[in-house]
């Protein structure tokens, strides 16, 4: 779907803040309430807005760390994928899991209360995962969304 | 502090976050009302920090992903500051997170295709500042993705 300047600018708004109202949005847009209704559903209909995401303050509830965790497999073959896949997306902790390629096979965000916290998920959940090889941690100090290829 | 109440209401909230309040309320058997002031102070409090629209890149023909990985020139006072505020100028970059480990910085970097992905690469990404190392790995398939908290 090609999207125009104004469903660039509707996404925009949109991924910076997604309870603003059709009628919100069209004020700013100089665009009636129903047609910014119509692109907006457009948008979610073609699949561009894929959902809605909580913006939660990860230390004031209590999970003061994050940390990703690089994973090579020490055995392969399509049975251990599946076996390591659907125990891995068991874990709580574990919140993302992506199939890379490069020097690790998967990279995980986990998160946790604190670093002893971190180590009890490393140590009994993940080194226990079936297939693992050698895991490297990195700790998150800081994230940034940015808006990406919409502004141009 | 919060209570169980509010766990349980950030809890269903994280796992539909379009759902009405009345409906929410109904969930979980609370008046719309005593729900509405929950929230309120959850957003008062700063925990509930608000709501963003998650982009599907791929729908809109962003077809690679590709994580960089990269270790910074630490010699350099002012590496991470001039590096992170250079990478922000590439629009094709969607996420900047830096680290305690091996890696400095990660970048995500999206692409039309792996063309497109080579020309941002030379064009953008090697002419950041201070770059000691970099290390690319290729994304396949997201197989779990709750950016949720465990509640």
């Amino acid at each position: 779907m090609d999207l125009d300047e104004i469903d660039r600018q509707l996404l925009l708004s949109l991924s910076e803040d997604a309870t603003l109202s059709a009628g919100a949005l069209g004020r700013q847009l100089g665009l009636s309430q129903p047609a910014t209704w119509r692109r907006i559903k457009r948008l979610h209909d073609s699949g561009i807005i894929a959902g809605r995401r909580l913006d939660l303050d990860r230390e004031k509830l209590g999970f003061g760390v994050t940390v990703f965790l690089g994973i090579k497999l020490a055995t392969k073959g399509r049975v251990s994928l599946d076996d390591f896949e659907r125990a891995v997306s068991a874990i709580p902790e574990v919140q993302t899991v992506e199939h890379v390629l490069g020097m690790y096979d998967y990279r995980l965000r986990v998160t946790a209360r604190d670093i002893s916290d971190f180590e009890r998920v490393l140590r009994r959940r993940v080194m226990t995962l079936p297939g693992v090889g050698n895991v490297e941690a990195n700790v998150l100090l800081s994230e940034e969304r940015r808006p990406g290829p919409l502004a141009e | 502090m919060l209570d169980d109440l509010d766990r349980r209401i950030l809890r269903n909230l994280q796992s539909d976050p379009t759902q009405s309040i009345p409906d929410l309320g109904d969930r979980l058997g609370v008046s719309t009302s005593r729900l509405t002031r929950r929230l309120d102070k959850l957003r008062d409090n700063g925990v509930l920090r608000g709501q963003q629209a998650v982009v599907n890149w791929r729908a809109l023909g962003y077809e690679v992903e590709v994580s960089l990985r990269v270790t910074l020139d630490k010699t350099q006072t002012r590496a991470f500051d001039d590096f992170i505020e250079a990478a922000r100028g590439i629009p094709e970059v969607i996420e900047i997170q830096t680290f305690l480990g091996q890696v400095d910085v990660r970048l995500s970097v999206i692409a039309r295709d792996m063309g497109h992905y080579q020309q941002i690469y030379r064009a953008g990404i090697l002419t950041l500042p201070h770059i000691a190392d970099i290390e690319a790995l290729m994304h396949v398939a997201r197989i779990k993705n709750e950016q949720g908290l465990p509640l």
